[in-house]
This record gives C-alpha cells, structure tokens and sequence, in this order.
C-alpha cells in the first residue's frame, strides 16, 4: 500500500538513485531498521560495478540472513550453521576464477563456525567474508552470542553477560588478523551514509582483492544493530551500538595488504 | 585389458577417485583409511588431471567443502572411517535435502565411540537408515573386494549425478587394508567448466548471461513447500528402488539354505558354503552390492522358491538381519551371525552358526 503512495508522489522520471538490479524485488524479511538490508545492497552494488554478476557464487548462513539468497541476485548456496567458509573454499578451489564470498552472521561465524572461520582464514583461502556482528542471536530470538558485551542483557543472559560465567565478547576480527593467511581485514558499520560508504569502499577492496588473485582472505566486519534482540527503537539501537559497541568493536582497518595496521 | 597393480583397498580406491574424472577430494586423515588421502597427495593428481586434493581441519568441514563444490556440479569426493562419517551427518543430511550429487566412502572399523581400528560392520543402520536428521536415503555400495572399491567409484559418480544425491561407498577396515590385484579402468576426462555448465544447469557456478540465478538450499519455511520437496524426494528413492538394486547369487539355485552378506563377511561367507556343502548341506550365498536400495523382493521370491532359512551374516550385533526379516515376513526362519567391536568371524564359525541357527532348532 505504502509503495502504489510512494509512486503517486515520486515521478520515475525525477529518480536520480536505482536499485541494483543484483537485489531481486523480493521484499526484505529484515526488521525495520536493521543493518542487513544495507549490508546486502552494499555487496550487490559492488558485484555489479566490478562487472561480475555472472562470475559470482555466495554462500548465505543461518541466523537471521538465512534467507539472504533470496535477496541477493546472484548463484546462492545455503550453507548448515557455520559452514559457509568450508562451501566457499571447495568453491573457490573448483573456480579459481569466480567470486566467491560468504554472509555470516556473528553466532555463525564466531561461534559454531569458529574452526571453519579460523581454517579457512590460516589456509588464506581466496575468497571475502563479510560478517555482520549484532551481539546477539536474532532469528532464533535474542538469546546470547559470542560477541554479545559483558553487561548486555539477552534472553539467555537475562541478568547481563556474566563474564565469570559466560566468557569475555570474541573479537574474532582481530584474532584472524593474526593470521598470515588474511590479506585485508577490516571493521565497519552501515548505520549512517557516511559509513555506509565506507563500508562500500572496504567491500569492494575486498573483492578487487580476489579479482587482483591478492593472497590471502579478505575479512570485512561490519558492527550493525539489532532494533527488536535489543529491545530499542531503531534510533535508540543505533546510538546505543554507536556507545557501547563502537568502543568495543572499533570501526577502521585492521589489516591491509597483508599488513597490520597499526602495529 | 586394463593396467593390473597390486595395492591395497585404500589405494585402489584413490587410484580410482582420480581416474574417474574427479574434480575434488576433501578429506581428514582417519586410521584405518589415511591411505586415501596420502595417496591422492603423493600421486599428483593436481599434475596428472588437474583435480584438486585437499586435507580439511575435520570431517565437518570436509562434508561442507562437498556440499559447496557439488553444488556447482563438480565431481567431488570425500572419505573416512566410522568416528568421521558421524561427524558428516549432519552435512549428509543437508546434502540430501539440497540434492547435491556427492561420492563418500567410509571404511568401517569397531565401534560405538572411539572403539577401535580393526575391521567391522556397525554402521549398516547409519549409512542406509539415514544417519543425519528427516527422511532421505543415500545409495549405499558395498564392495567386497579390491577390484571394487576401484569399479564402484566411477559408478557412485553416475548414480550421485542421475539422481543429484549422496552415494557412499561402505567398505571396511579388511578391505581397505588388504592387498589384493586390481585391474584399473582406463581413466574418464575430467569435464570442462563449459562442459559442466552445460551438463547441469542447476549448479551454482555463476548466474547464466541473460538467464535467472540458481539457489541450492535444503531450507523451506513454507510446511507446504517442504511437504512438496520431501514428496519428490520419496518419488526419487521409489525410482533407485525399481531400478537399482544390485545383488549377486553364488551357488543359490540349488540350495535349501541362503547366507546374506556383503562386504567382507560376503568373502568369509563364501568359503562357509564350501564347508557346509562338503558336509552335504546346500547353501548358497545372497551378496548385497546396494544395500540401500535393498533387494527385498529378490528374498521374497527366494522364499516363495522353497528356501528354508536365511543367515545373515555380519560383522555387527545385527543390523541387515533387520532387513532381512522384514522381507522374509515371518514365512522362514531368519538368524544372525557375526563378530562384533572388530573382530572378523573365520568361515568355520559362519558354518557352525548356520547349522545351529538355522538347521538344528
């Protein structure tokens, strides 16, 4: 209903933005104001800009973008939880000349996937990982995630992270860019223009990455919110990421060219 | 005639991998089928056909590595042992659902748990059962001889990609580690990427010029849908269930009483029959080569024709005895006979069970 008012008001003709044609006209499954949305159109854009929509296989997650296949207009596996780094590097092993990228979320990744993710990092498998670290498990609820921050309250934490019982928050992004096998490791956020940006800028020196046959893996985090796990308004969520998160997780360049940043 | 080579099971079974035009090998070392993998490293397979050998950090890994490089519709391999097909489950399961064509061998050994090394046959349930979670079936070959473990690699290559589903090779520790001669088929080409794109059109290898994008998932919210999916999945394992069951009869025609066997008790089966048939009793042996699908009508029929009794025999505490009752239906006396944790039955011991299991009660 919102779109037909939208129409009446915007004359197409007057449109100085488009969709990338890599995002399919399925409406996203994604809470009003969550960061996967843009993290999503992000990587699309790229593809399309480097001219490789028909050389692209990525590789979606469990967690809340399960369904990103069906959003991302490209050849798509579904990947069991966790495994999307070990589907990505047979992939990239069989086509050495195809993108190949995989979308995880933090449960996915730091987590049940930890030796997938740490494995394919140390062998510097040719391939991006782009992992959208929210603190918290969004799909199945808002239970506990490795990243979650001490204090923060979530279903299976619902006093606040307790260290001595819980563990510390995985900065699993500084850890694999530790390893050789990495060649840009980067953090990011997509919860205004300007970082949306920036983030757009990291990915695609992530993919020109692999199209440049760079050795290593590429590593791009980006810190997003989650509105309805942490129980905020969408503007709330954002500024409270911006204080809590930002500090915890910062924004920047970790790695770059095989390089720490640094040092 | 082919190139005849002495090698062990293991080798013969790498050996085949890459003359079969395999495009990949993912696997984890695993006593008592290391062989696999050490071969495929040693013998440049990279240099000779182009195809790809990797050692994965775990069996959980090396399953997924087949699921995202059969999913662009490469020819792509895995093996193991017990303790690491467990660990697979889960990508099995995943890979079925997703109609992924994939070649997996294990070469069985004791278990439950850690157990042991030595050769057994206890993971009869889990591999035609369905060891991983929801309804799919894997096509299951049991070679019982070096010479298969090479002959049935390039046949679970075609049964995996006719029916776009897992197919494992369920060997055991004796045959992977004994030596025995092995004619080698000449080797098939690897396909070309052209090749391959045009061969499978549902692989994910890159969205088609002009054509819509591919999705392999074995994910469906919609109860519905997934109702649908799981109905097409049936109709696929009613299909290999007319069409691909593979059994050899040895001296059953004569014969009041039927030894069911695969493997290597198939083997120790064998010189059973000679025992027991040089002592006058006439017994033949069923030897499962699928064992799933199973060859249930083929025992009924069996019955129908007179048969007395059946023994199956295994090296497990009596898993396809199951298999074989539900054929037999109560009509005929049924029984079990096997070693179990690792230990292989002598034929002396088979004969011994038929004539007080069957024969003397």
């Amino acid at each position: 209903m919102s779109e037909i008012a939208i129409k009446d008001i915007i004359k197409t003709e007057n449109l100085v933005y488009k969709k990338t044609s890599l995002m399919t006209d399925k409406p996203l499954s994604y809470c009003p104001g969550c960061g996967h949305g843009t993290a999503h159109r992000l990587i699309m854009e790229v593809i399309e800009e480097l001219g490789m929509e028909n050389d692209t296989v990525g590789v979606a997650p469990v967690g809340c973008s399960v369904l990103a296949y069906e959003f991302m207009n490209v050849d798509m596996q579904e990947a069991a939880h966790g495994r999307a780094p070990a589907l990505a590097t047979a992939i990239k092993r069989l086509w050495n000349d195809k993108l190949v990228f995989t979308y995880q979320g933090d449960g996915d990744l730091a987590a049940i996937g930890t030796a997938e993710t740490i494995h394919a990092c140390n062998r510097g498998e040719k391939i991006v990982i782009v992992f959208i670290n929210n603190g918290i498990y969004g799909m199945t609820g808002g239970q506990m995630a490795p990243t979650t921050l001490v204090g923060m309250k979530t279903s299976t934490s619902p006093f606040g992270r307790d260290v001595s019982l819980m563990g510390n928050p995985l900065k699993i992004t500084e850890l694999v860019a530790q390893l050789p096998g990495t060649y840009f490791v980067t953090r990011q956020a997509v919860h205004t223009p300007g970082a949306a940006r920036k983030a757009r800028k990291a990915i695609k020196k992530a993919f020109q990455n692999q199209l440049d046959d760079a050795p290593g893996l590429s590593f791009i985090e980006i810190v997003s919110n989650c509105n309805s796990g942490w129980k905020m308004t969408p503007v709330d969520a954002n500024n409270w990421m911006v204080d809590n998160m930002f500090p915890y997780y910062p924004l920047g360049d970790i790695k770059v060219d095989g390089e720490l940043v640094n040092k | 005639m082919g190139e005849l080579r002495l090698m062990k099971g293991n080798e013969a079974l790498a050996e085949a991998i890459i003359r079969a035009g395999a495009d990949g090998y993912f696997g984890y070392p695993i006593t008592p089928q290391s062989e696999v993998i050490e071969y495929l490293t040693a013998a440049k397979p990279h240099e000779r056909t182009g195809m790809v050998v990797l050692q994965a950090e775990s069996e959980v890994a090396s399953i997924n590595m087949l699921y995202g490089g059969g999913a662009t519709g490469k020819k792509v391999v895995t093996s193991s042992s017990s303790p690491g097909i467990s660990l697979m489950q889960e990508g099995l399961s995943y890979i079925a659902g997703a109609e992924i064509p994939i070649v997996i061998a294990n070469v069985v050994r004791g278990g439950p748990g850690l157990g042991d090394i030595q050769p057994a046959q206890s993971d009869y349930f889990q591999s035609t059962k369905g060891g991983g979670h929801g309804d799919y079936r894997l096509i299951v070959l049991a070679p019982s001889s070096v010479q298969e473990m090479s002959d049935f690699v390039p046949e679970a290559f075609d049964l995996a990609f006719k029916y776009r589903m897992p197919v494992m090779i369920l060997s055991d520790g004796a045959i992977g580690q004994m030596m025995e001669k092995v004619e080698l088929f000449e080797p098939i080409p690897r396909l070309t990427d052209e090749e391959v794109k045009a061969k499978y059109p549902w692989a994910t290898n890159g969205k088609p010029k002009g054509g819509e994008r591919r999705i392999i998932t074995s994910l469906d919210l919609d109860p519905y849908k997934l109702e649908e999916h799981n109905h097409h999945l049936q109709e696929k394992y009613r299909i290999i269930e007319q069409n691909e069951i593979r059994f050899e009869e040895i001296m059953c025609d004569d014969a009041d009483y039927i030894l069911v066997a695969y493997g290597s008790s198939a083997r120790i089966s064998q010189k059973a029959i000679q025992l027991l048939r040089e002592k006058g009793i006439k017994v033949g042996l069923l030897r499962l080569i699928t064992l799933w699908p199973f060859p249930y009508a083929k025992i009924q029929d069996m019955v129908s024709k007179g048969k007395k009794g059946f023994l199956a025999v295994e090296m497990s505490a009596g898993q396809m005895v199951e298999d074989v009752r539900l054929a037999v239906e109560g009509k005929v006396k049924v029984a079990h006979y096997g070693r179990i944790g690792g230990v292989i039955h002598s034929p002396e011991e088979v004969a011994e069970a038929l004539e007080q299991k069957i024969i003397g009660e």
